[in-house]
């Protein structure tokens, strides 16, 4: 699904450059849900933003799905995000004056579907993250938790072929996140291909495989026994 | 442009953001309503003095005798100067091709009566062609002609108000009234422009009243109309050449100021109008300062609104927006509330100069208004520059990467 093969990313901080990505070779199969792990400054956030289309990378190849991801207009990469990927953000990037239902049918706007089929989209997905009933709550109405839930449904909505979560649970409390991740196995054990970037080893333990990134290069790649959530 | 779905996305974008769209809308309405009012009000400023001269045609002059305040030619100087016939036929033949009409006036006094009943109007004696100088218009009857002027005949026009007061309901023509001691009989009604005063005149033939004073063939004052085509300027120079004339005719020192006047209402009318529009091009000039500043205060407002909006569009653009997709977002709703909220600020501009209409005439501001297609074209510049000033920051916000916009806090 992904290969990546050495990666490089540096950044211009004034005269200084930082070389962030230092060489990454990487790649994820089908329906694997991966913890990339490392603490900060170490490039994960980087990789993630690389993988998402978010930001260009300097050198290195990236194939998504067997489509070469490199020298890609705005739009283009637009339209690939919106097929593609789905993002699920730590500070969960709601657009405020919309509400739920709204947030979660943006993504299927941009693919042109019509109103009615966009709200019936994307009421579907509300109701897998368990929130039908919310649908027309603004995101200052939610709770973290149900916030996180509705960027889920959201990434989830245009059907991408992988989900990025950049630190999904960094802004909610142990309970919420064990929800939150619970979800995240349950779209994976459906067949969904996911990345969660992360610094807690708990949270890293409930995916499959681990890759920690440090200064900008992996030190480590291994498949885990899955800490599989039951009692939510 | 045309796009359901994305003016859905638009009118949900301002209704959920009511003070913004509001606040930039109200930039737009007040710098129109002002540039409106202000350029309506200079329009009214200009048709007042317009009005000053609507009761003549604007190509008069007028030459009035005076006393001499210097001697000359053998005459000693405090000489009364005074007009006959043969000053009128003198000019009429030298200026020939530069006059128009030209009209001899006797001002006199003298008690009108019509059955028992005395009224008070103000008289003149006149030739024909004072119907075109002074631009009456025949309401009944007929005006004098040069048959009453050879015959002397005993005839009068009346104005408007004099034939109200005096005849009531009674139909004018053919009555006779007294003036003084003599009778007259009523030839013809006119009306004037120039209102309640210039209608409240009656006019004789001046051969009619130099007969009565005992066949003297004297006259009070000139009134002439030059010929359109020698233009302001010309008019000034024949106001000169005649004074030229007559002062020689009549032995007045050439340096002599008060031995005759003349006055030229072209030039009069030239300069108040110039004055006029010197005044509108200043009004005209805040005016357009207004639109200015309400151009400057919707740029200000859009480079706002994006800059408020960066984190949205960023995500936007995680979710597959593209960059033309984020700038036409942008940019129709900008023009939609440009658009609406201009068109709302001239509508307003216009029903309030037009509500105003007679009530600022004591501030010397006559039938304030502004063309509409001026009006329209306004609106449209504040429009266009309403996307221009939409467009650039549009722009910049499309063209930041998601990353970068979604960081921003």
């Amino acid at each position: 699904m992904i290969e990546i093969k050495n990666l490089h990313k540096s950044y211009e901080m004034g005269a200084n450059s930082l070389h962030v990505l230092k060489g990454i070779n990487f790649s994820v199969k089908d329906g694997e849900l991966v913890a990339i792990m490392g603490s900060s400054g170490s490039g994960k956030s980087t990789l993630l933003n690389i993988l998402g289309m978010l930001d260009t990378a300097d050198a290195g190849t990236y194939h998504l799905d067997n489509i070469k991801i490199a020298n890609m207009d705005e739009t283009k990469a637009a339209n690939y995000r919106n097929k593609f990927l789905g993002f699920v953000f730590q500070s969960f990037n709601l657009i405020n004056y919309k509400d739920a239902l709204e947030n979660v049918a943006l993504p299927l706007y941009y693919q042109g579907l019509p109103r009615k089929d966009r709200q019936k989209v994307g009421l579907e997905y509300l109701d897998k993250v368990g929130l039908k009933e919310w649908s027309d709550h603004l995101p200052s109405e939610l709770s973290g938790g149900q916030k996180q839930r509705v960027a889920i449904a959201r990434a989830m909505a245009s059907n991408p072929k992988v989900l990025l979560a950049d630190e999904p649970t960094g802004a909610l409390d142990s309970t919420t996140s064990r929800e939150v991740m619970s979800l995240i196995q349950r779209i994976n054990n459906e067949g969904k291909t996911i990345l969660v970037v992360t610094h807690e080893n708990d949270i890293a333990n409930m995916c499959k495989r681990i890759v920690h990134l440090k200064d900008g290069i992996i030190v480590e790649d291994k498949k885990i026994k899955q800490n599989i959530i039951k009692d939510v | 442009m045309f796009n359901a779905e994305r003016w859905i996305e638009i009118f949900q974008s301002i209704r959920k953001n009511k003070l913004r769209a509001v606040l930039s809308g109200f930039t737009v309405s007040l710098g129109i309503l002002l540039f409106i009012i202000l350029f309506g009000l200079g329009e009214g400023l200009k048709n007042s003095y317009k009005d000053l001269f609507l009761d003549q045609s604007n190509n008069v002059v007028f030459v009035f005798p005076g006393k001499t305040t210097k001697p000359f030619g053998g005459f000693k100087s405090n000489r009364r100067i005074e007009f006959d016939n043969s000053d009128i036929k003198e000019i009429s033949q030298q200026f020939a091709s530069r006059i128009e009409y030209i009209n001899p006036r006797i001002r006199f006094g003298g008690r009108i009566t019509y059955k028992l009943e005395s009224y008070d109007f103000s008289l003149q004696a006149v030739a024909p062609s004072n119907q075109y100088i002074e631009n009456h218009i025949l309401m009944k009857g007929r005006y004098l002609n040069e048959k009453d002027i050879k015959e002397k005949s005993k005839v009068a026009v009346i104005g408007r108000l004099v034939a109200r007061d005096i005849f009531k309901e009674e139909d004018p023509i053919g009555k006779f009234i007294n003036i003084g001691s003599r009778a007259y009989k009523v030839i013809g009604v006119f009306q004037d422009r120039g209102g309640d005063v210039e209608e409240s005149y009656v006019f004789i033939p001046y051969t009619t009243r130099q007969q009565i004073l005992m066949g003297s063939d004297k006259i009070g004052d000139i009134v002439l109309t030059f010929n359109p085509e020698i233009g302001a300027s010309g008019a000034v120079k024949l106001g000169d050449d005649i004074k030229k004339f007559l002062k020689e005719k009549k032995s007045i020192d050439p340096t002599d100021p008060s031995g005759l006047f003349i006055r030229n209402v072209a030039d009069e009318f030239e300069r108040s109008m110039q004055f006029a529009s010197v005044l509108q091009i200043i009004v005209a000039f805040v005016g357009i300062g207004t639109l200015i500043a309400g151009i400057i205060g919707i740029s200000n407002i859009m480079v706002f609104i994006v800059k408020e909006r960066t984190k949205e569009l960023g995500i936007r653009k995680a979710l597959g927006a593209s960059p033309s997709e984020i700038i036409k977002m942008i940019l129709t709703e900008s023009i939609f509330i440009t658009a609406v909220s201009g068109f709302l600020g001239m509508a307003g501009g216009i029903l309030l100069l037009n509500s105003v209409d007679t009530g600022l005439y004591d501030y010397f501001i006559t039938r304030p208004g502004v063309n509409f297609s001026l009006a329209i074209t306004a609106t449209i510049v504040l429009i266009v520059f309403g996307v221009i000033a939409g467009y650039i920051p549009a722009k910049r916000a499309a063209q930041i990467k998601p990353i970068v916009a979604l960081r921003d806090e």
